[in-house]
C-alpha cells in the first residue's frame, strides 16, 4: 500500500435551489493513496462532479474536511489556495467547451504559466509547452492551431497538457473520455496510464462507464445521490458486489460478447430527487430488498472487512 | 437477392454535402438490407454517416446542403426514391418511424404526451378523438407509463421516460420498420437496461425490424440479430451477430472489439487503431481505412476493395480476405 495523499471526511455540498436545499454531496469520506487512481462510479447527477469540483474548491464545500498531504486545505486563505492549487489539477469532460475557442494551442497551454507567473523568459516558456505537448503526444506542428481545428482526441489532449503544465501531483478527471468514440477513448487512456507511471500522479477518475473505471483504478467507490454507497479495490466490487444497487449497476453493462448472458437486474423507477431528501436510505425506493428500517435510518459507509466498505443495512 | 424478401434493401446509396470546406462524402455507394422481424445493429465511429444513411431512409435529408447523388432504396418492394413527398409523408410514422437520440428533438414540449400519441394515430389512421386517446393511454401503459400521466407535460418527466413516450409515438401505428438513432446514449446505464428490455419486448410481441444505429458493441450483442460496420460511408463488414463477434474480419472491427476495455480481463494497455477518422471532404484513395490499418499492402491505397463472402452470410470489404475466398 502507499501513502495516503488525499483523504476527504465527511464532505458536503449542498446548493441552495428554489425548490429547497439540494444535497448534491451528502457526507462523502474516501482516502486515495500516491500514485493510485480511485475511480468514482454512479448515474448522471449523483454528484461525482460536484465531488471533485468540491475538493479542488471550485465550489466551496458546505461542510467537511479534505486533508492532501496532511493539511486540512479547507483551511488555506486565498493564496495558500493558489499555490495549492497548482499540485491539484481538474481535465473536464468536453474538451470543446471547456476550452477557450480564441486561444492557439500555444496559448491554452502556456495560460495557467502565466497566470502563475513560472517562467521569467518567453524562451523558457515556449520550452516548457513544447515539453508538455511531446508529454501528451500533441504534434509540435499544432502549435499555431486553433481547438475547433482540431478532432476530440487531439482536444482532448490539449486539456490534458493544460493540467500537467504546472506539475501537478493530483488531477481530478472528470469523464476525461466519455465523449469520444471507442478507438479515440483507448487512445487517451493509454496515455493517462503513461503519464501516471512516469509522472507518479494520483487520480481521482469520474465516468459513468464502468468498463472504463475497471479499467484504469485501483479502487472503485460507488455514488448514489450523493453518498458513497460502496468502495472497495476494483477486482471485488467486480467479482462480488455487494449492494443491491452496485449489483443492479453492473448487471445492467451491455458486454460487448455474444452469448455471455448475464443475469440482468431491472430496477423500478427513478433516481428520487436530491432536493431536501428524506432520512433512510436513498436506494429505499428502488430496493427489492427494503425494510422498515431502511425507510428510518440511513445506512452508514462500514467496513465490511477486506478494504471493502458498503452502506447497507443487510450487508455486515 | 429478392427484391421481395427483404423488408429493406439498400443499393448503391451515395448522398453528399455541399459546405464551405468542400464536398463532404457521407455515405458512399453503401449497400444494406433488412428482413421482416429482423434487428439490425449499425455501428461506426463519429462522422461514419449512419445519422445521414437513417435520413437517407426517411428522404429527411436537409437539401441543401445534403443530396442523394445515387442509389436505389427499396422499402417493401418500392423503390422509396420514386416517391412523392406526400407519400413519403404517409410512409414515415406509419410504415417507418425513427427515434431519435436526444427525445425533446421528437416531442413537443408544449403539448401533452397523450395528445402527442393520439395525434399521430389520427395522422395515419381513420379514428374518432376518444378511440385515438383511448389507444394513446394504451401505448403509454404498453411502454410501462400510467395512463394517468397521459395528460402530463414531457417536462414532467425523466430522461428514460420521456424516450419510453418517444418510443410510444414510434410504435402507435405499428410500423414494420424502426429507426433508432442511438436511442440510450444519454440514458444512464440502468435506465438504458430498462429501455433496451422494452424494445426486445415490444420487437418480438409487434414482429418489427428494426435498424439499431450505435456505438456500443454491448448493445448490439445483446439486442441485434445481424450487424453492419460502417466506415467513412460504407458498410466494411457484415454478419450475424456469432460470427462477426467470434470471427471479427477487416482490420477495423477487430482494431474496434480491441479498443474496448474488457470487463473480464487485466490489461495493461488497450490495443489501439492509430491515427484519426479520415477527413471526410478527402477521403483517401483505395481502400478509405488503409492509412491507419495495420496490415496494408500496396494495393490497398491504389483500388477499392469489393464486398467478399468469406463464410456464408459473413461479407467483408478487403483484401486480405480476397485469397481465401478463392479457396
Ligand atoms: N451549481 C449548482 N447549483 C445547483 N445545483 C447544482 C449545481 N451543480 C450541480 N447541482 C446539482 O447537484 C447534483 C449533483 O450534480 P453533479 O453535476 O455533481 O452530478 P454528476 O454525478 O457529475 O452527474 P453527471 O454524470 O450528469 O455529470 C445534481 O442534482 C445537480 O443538478
Ligand atoms: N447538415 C450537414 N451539413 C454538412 N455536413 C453534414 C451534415 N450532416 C452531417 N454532415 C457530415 O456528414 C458526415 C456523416 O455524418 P453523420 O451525422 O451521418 O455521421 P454519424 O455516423 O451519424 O455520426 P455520429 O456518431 O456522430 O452521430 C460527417 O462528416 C458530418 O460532419
Ligand atoms: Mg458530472
Ligand atoms: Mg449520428
Amino acid at each position: 500500500m502507499g501513502d495516503r495523499l488525499l483523504e476527504v471526511r465527511n464532505l458536503k455540498k449542498y446548493f441552495k435551489t428554489k425548490e429547497g436545499m439540494l444535497h448534491a454531496v451528502d457526507d462523502v469520506s474516501f482516502n486515495i493513496n500516491k500514485g493510485e487512481t480511485l475511480g468514482l462510479v454512479g448515474e448522471s447527477g449523483c454528484g461525482k462532479s460536484t465531488t471533485g469540483r468540491a475538493i479542488l474548491r471550485i465550489h466551496e464545500p458546505t461542510d467537511g474536511e479534505v486533508i492532501y498531504n496532511n493539511e486540512n486545505i479547507l483551511k488555506y486563505d486565498k493564496n495558500k489556495k493558489k499555490k495549492m492549487l497548482r499540485k491539484m489539477q481538474i481535465v473536464f469532460q468536453d474538451p470543446y467547451s471547456s476550452l477557450n475557442p480564441r486561444l492557439s494551442v500555444f496559448d491554452l497551454i502556456a495560460d495557467p504559466l502565466y497566470v502563475n507567473k513560472i517562467y521569467k523568459t518567453k524562451s523558457e516558456l515556449s520550452d516548457r509547452v513544447k515539453e508538455v505537448m511531446d508529454l501528451v503526444g500533441l504534434e509540435q506542428r499544432l502549435i499555431n492551431s486553433y481547438p475547433h481545428e482540431l478532432d476530440g482526441g487531439r482536444r482532448q489532449r490539449i486539456g490534458i497538457a493544460r493540467a500537467l503544465a504546472l506539475r501537478p501531483e493530483f488531477i481530478v478527471l472528470d469523464e476525461p473520455v466519455s465523449a469520444l468514440d471507442v478507438c479515440i477513448q483507448a487512445q487517451i487512456l493509454n496515455l493517462m496510464n503513461k503519464l501516471q507511471e512516469q509522472l507518479g500522479l494520483t487520480y481521482l477518475f469520474i465516468s459513468h462507464d464502468l468498463s472504463v473505471v475497471r479499467h484504469v483504478s485501483d479502487v472503485i467507490a460507488v455514488m448514489y445521490l450523493g453518498k458513497i454507497i460502496e468502495l472497495s479495490d476494483y477486482k471485488s466490487m467486480f467479482i462480488d458486489p455487494k449492494h443491491p444497487y452496485t449489483q443492479a449497476l453492473l448487471s445492467a453493462i451491455p458486454v460487448p460478447k455474444v452469448g455471455a448472458k448475464r443475469e440482468r437486474i431491472i430496477l423500478e423507477g427513478d433516481v428520487p430527487s436530491p432536493v431536501n431528501p428524506p432520512p433512510g436510505c436513498g436506494f429505499y425506493g428502488r430496493c427489492k430488498y427494503r425494510e422498515d428500517i431502511c425507510k428510518e435510518k440511513t445506512p452508514e459507509l462500514l467496513n465490511i472487512g477486506e478494504g471493502r466498505y458498503v452502506a447497507c443495512h443487510f450487508v455486515k | 437477392m429478392s427484391k421481395n424478401k427483404n423488408l429493406l434493401d439498400i443499393k448503391n446509396l451515395t448522398i453528399h454535402y455541399g459546405t464551405d470546406s468542400g464536398t463532404v462524402y457521407a455515405v458512399d455507394n453503401l449497400n444494406l438490407d433488412i428482413g421482416y422481424g429482423e434487428t439490425l445493429g449499425f455501428v461506426g465511429e463519429t462522422g461514419a454517416g449512419k445519422t445521414t444513411t437513417a435520413l437517407g431512409i426517411m428522404q429527411l435529408i436537409p437539401n441543401p446542403p445534403g443530396k442523394i447523388i445515387d442509389g436505389e432504396i427499396y422499402f417493401e418492394g418500392e423503390n422509396l426514391l420514386n416517391k412523392t413527398e406526400k407519400e413519403m409523408r404517409d410512409i414515415r410514422g406509419s410504415k417507418i418511424s425513427m427515434i431519435f437520440q436526444d427525445p425533446m428533438t421528437s416531442l413537443n414540449p408544449v403539448m401533452t404526451v397523450g395528445d402527442q400519441i393520439a395525434e399521430m394515430i389520427k395522422l395515419h389512421d381513420k379514428v374518432t378523438n376518444e378511440e385515438a386517446d383511448k389507444r394513446a393511454k394504451e401505448m403509454l401503459e404498453v411502454v410501462g407509463i400510467r395512463k394517468e400521466r397521459a395528460k402530463d407535460y414531457p417536462h414532467q418527466f425523466s430522461g428514460g421516460m420521456k424516450q419510453r413516450v418517444v418510443i410510444a409515438i414510434a410504435l402507435a401505428c405499428h410500423p414494420s420498420l424502426i429507426i433508432a438513432d442511438e436511442p440510450t446514449t444519454a440514458l444512464d446505464v440502468t435506465i438504458q437496461a430498462q429501455v433496451l428490455e422494452l424494445m426486445k419486448d415490444l420487437k418480438v410481441k409487434y414482429d418489427t425490424s428494426m435498424i439499431m444505429i450505435t456505438h456500443d458493441l454491448g448493445i448490439v450483442a445483446e439486442i441485434c440479430d445481424n450487424v453492419a460496420i460502417m466506415y467513412a460511408g460504407s458498410v466494411i463488414e457484415y454478419a450475424d451477430v456469432n460470427s462477426l463477434y467470434n470471427n471479427p474480419l477487416h482490420p477495423y472491427t477487430v482494431g474496434l472489439f480491441n479498443s474496448i476495455p474488457d470487463l473480464d480481463s487485466e490489461q495493461e494497455e488497450l490495443q489501439v487503431i492509430k491515427g484519426h477518422t479520415p477527413d471526410p471532404t478527402n477521403l483517401p484513395s483505395g481502400c478509405p481505412f488503409h492509412p491507419r490499418c495495420p496490415q496494408a499492402m500496396d494495393k490497398c491505397s491504389k483500388e477499392k476493395p469489393n464486398r467478399i463472402e468469406v463464410e456464408p452470410g459473413h461479407f467483408v470489404n478487403c483484401f486480405l480476405h480476397e485469397k481465401t475466398n478463392k479457396l
